[in-house]
């Protein structure tokens, strides 16, 4: 048998017109699919500094300095609110980040059977599953009434500081503190022990090799590896402390009072939005938004700060 | 002389009594860690469970002062708004991650645009959820955009999806990407088109990371409250007309009637433990215990369900 030369079996053979058609539109499907995203990012941001122009215009920056919340003569400040976000998020992430940190490295630094840290990691993965709103009805019915008497103790033994000058009286800045520990202590444990887990183990090695201990080499050799991403975890749930919204507003106790005390009630912009959007109406709307905008702000400025501080700390080992 | 001791292990040294105290230190930190699931699951679990019965399911919630009564619209609506977020959000998501996994690549303009898409879903994934909701609010409730209504299901499914878009794009992009270029480079070598080789190959082997990020993302948002209490609101009613099922009217009029809850508040779970937990009526505080239980072995079951996945994938 022989190959008559005519025939060329390898011939080119062009697509179809259809088949062509059929991939380029696929392409340019998926791609203006992705570009949603910026697109959904733009119209939020563009949206609420349209809605909030009436009230930069009105109060400018003594918005943010002021703490007059008052309706009836159209009078807004948002200092109680502003300080409210920053000093429960912060407060939060100094109670959240040893406790993290300390769990992520007890289950991965074989303290203790496989078995029982992987049980522990999945423990607080589903902690982080459970509803904010299902954690605020637990902190009103349960938690606030469980620790009021360590906080009345607070009061009568550290009152003449300003932070415990006030009787504590149900909700209050203290609780929401607490319940945001419980929200972000998940977010920083799970990032944490990601960190943890790629820290070569040639480092590890290295580190036993020359005769330290295993505290040594953690302090030492291991959480400077783990630094950037264990960093990263924390300005993450930074972010999230300060937009946390429902357990807040339903524990803080929503007061536009400015009172340094920790046991007072107080607020933060997000569960200022909740509690008096719906009834809201003219200038309260775009003071609002006004409010908005700043939580906006400091969350993405928090945000590029964790993606940045990500690249910025992190080692290269090749 | 060497000392003997020198190979025994000295409790007593300071560098070991600094290892027993950091050892302890990080034990009590992962008890307290644990310590907050474990009693919000006793309680949740406890006295939720108690109050689970057939009547929660198939009642209305009754008037403030009256005892009984069920949840049965907020357990339909909390499904309904999550359905439709999930319905908007997850073909938006699963495309935007397989351009981000397929086609971003080569030219600079493709480039730019893969970091302007990576960083708009970072950013937009740190967005507060009640962002989410007042931007719906201004966009879609306050100019009734959407036939003219304001307050609607399919704007608390709106809101939902804005927050599930993340989650969604930034599973599909890693679950493709941990699909073997020796499939592409295969699948193109006889001959597929790009289409072919998404559609039949990569989307089909990387199935299973996917459907864990959808799961869990659902499972997320169907907890949220923030952003429904200015989009979805809440009702005291039915999505649904009760003569839809059983009523004199015409098969067209009640078919008409299915749309109802798209453009009307729609109760939902979150946001009824949310106004119930703040009344001060025993009765609806206890619903509000109820619904938590059912919303978290909802919730809590998804993520089970999820890492099942996972682990049967891996196997």
């Amino acid at each position: 048998m022989t190959i008559s030369t005519e025939q060329q079996p390898f011939r080119h053979r062009r697509r179809p017109l259809s088949e062509r058609m059929l991939d380029q539109g696929f392409r340019l499907l998926v791609t203006a699919l992705a570009c949603s995203v910026g697109i959904i990012l733009l119209w939020i941001l563009r949206i609420i500094v349209q809605e909030s122009l009436p009230a930069i215009g009105e109060f400018g920056t003594s918005f943010l300095t002021t703490s007059a919340w008052d309706p009836v003569s159209n009078q807004y400040g948002a200092f109680t609110a502003i300080y409210g976000t920053l000093v429960s998020s912060l407060l939060a992430l100094v109670i959240a980040v040893p406790l993290g940190v300390g769990t992520a490295i007890f289950i991965t630094e074989n303290l203790i059977p496989k078995r029982i840290s992987s049980l522990i990691g999945l423990m607080v993965e589903l902690l982080a599953a459970i509803p904010s709103v299902v954690l605020g009805l637990w902190a009103i019915f349960v938690m606030e009434p469980a620790i009021r008497p360590a906080l009345s103790w607070l009061h009568t033994s550290l009152g003449w500081l300003p932070f415990f000058d006030t009787e504590p009286q149900g909700p209050g800045m203290a609780p929401a503190i607490l319940i945001l520990v419980v929200m972000i202590l998940p977010i920083i444990t799970a990032i944490s022990r990601d960190a943890l887990q790629q820290v070569p183990g040639e480092l590890r090695q290295a580190a036993y090799g020359i005769g330290t201990t295993r505290w040594g080499a953690i302090c030492q050799v291991i959480l400077p590896a783990a630094i950037s991403g264990i960093m990263g975890g924390v300005m993450l749930s930074l972010g999230r402390a300060m937009g946390e919204t429902m357990a807040v507003t339903m524990i803080i106790g929503n007061s536009n009072n400015f009172s340094l005390s920790l046991l007072a009630p107080g607020n933060t912009i997000a569960s200022m939005i909740a509690n008096q959007f719906g009834e809201a109406d003219g200038s309260q709307v775009s003071s609002l938004m006004y409010a908005s905008l700043v939580l906006m702000l400091l969350t993405l400025v928090v945000n590029i700060f964790a993606q940045w501080i990500v690249r910025k700390l992190s080692l290269r080992y090749q | 002389m060497v000392p003997s001791s020198g190979l025994r292990f000295r409790p007593s040294l300071p560098r070991n009594l600094w290892n027993a105290l950091m050892t302890t230190l990080v034990a009590i930190a992962a008890v307290v860690a644990v310590l907050p699931l474990v009693l919000v699951l006793a309680y949740v679990l406890i006295k939720g469970g108690q109050l689970i019965s057939l009547q929660l399911f198939t009642e209305l919630p009754p008037a403030p002062g009256m005892p009984g009564g069920g949840i049965g619209n907020a357990v339909i609506g909390t499904v309904l708004v999550t359905g439709i977020a999930a319905a908007l959000a997850v073909p938006i998501g699963v495309g935007g991650g397989i351009y981000l996994a397929e086609f971003a690549q080569g030219g600079r303009i493709a480039r730019a645009l893969k970091v302007f898409v990576r960083f708009g879903t970072n950013v937009l994934s740190g967005v507060p959820s009640i962002i989410c909701g007042v931007f719906i609010y201004a966009l879609i409730v306050k100019t009734r955009l959407l036939f003219g209504q304001s307050y609607s299901g399919l704007a608390g499914g709106m809101a939902l999806a804005v927050l599930m878009l993340p989650t969604i794009i930034k599973t599909t992009d890693e679950g493709l990407k941990l699909v073997p270029n020796e499939l592409r480079w295969g699948a193109i070598g006889v001959g597929a088109s790009k289409f072919t080789t998404v559609m039949k190959i990569t989307l089909p082997a990387a199935f299973t990371p996917i459907a864990t990020g959808v799961v869990l993302g659902i499972a997320r948002a169907a907890g949220e409250t923030a952003p429904l209490i200015f989009t979805a609101l809440f009702s005291n009613y039915w999505p649904w007309p009760e003569t839809i099922l059983s009523g004199d009217t015409g098969v067209l009029e009640r078919l008409s009637q299915l749309k109802d809850p798209l453009l009307n508040p729609v109760a939902s779970m979150s946001v009824l433990i949310f106004n119930f937990a703040s009344t001060p009526y025993p009765d609806l505080q206890s619903l509000a215990w109820a619904a938590s239980f059912i919303l978290v072995v909802m919730i809590l079951g998804a993520n089970l369900l999820a890492r099942w996945l996972g682990r049967f994938a891996a196997r």
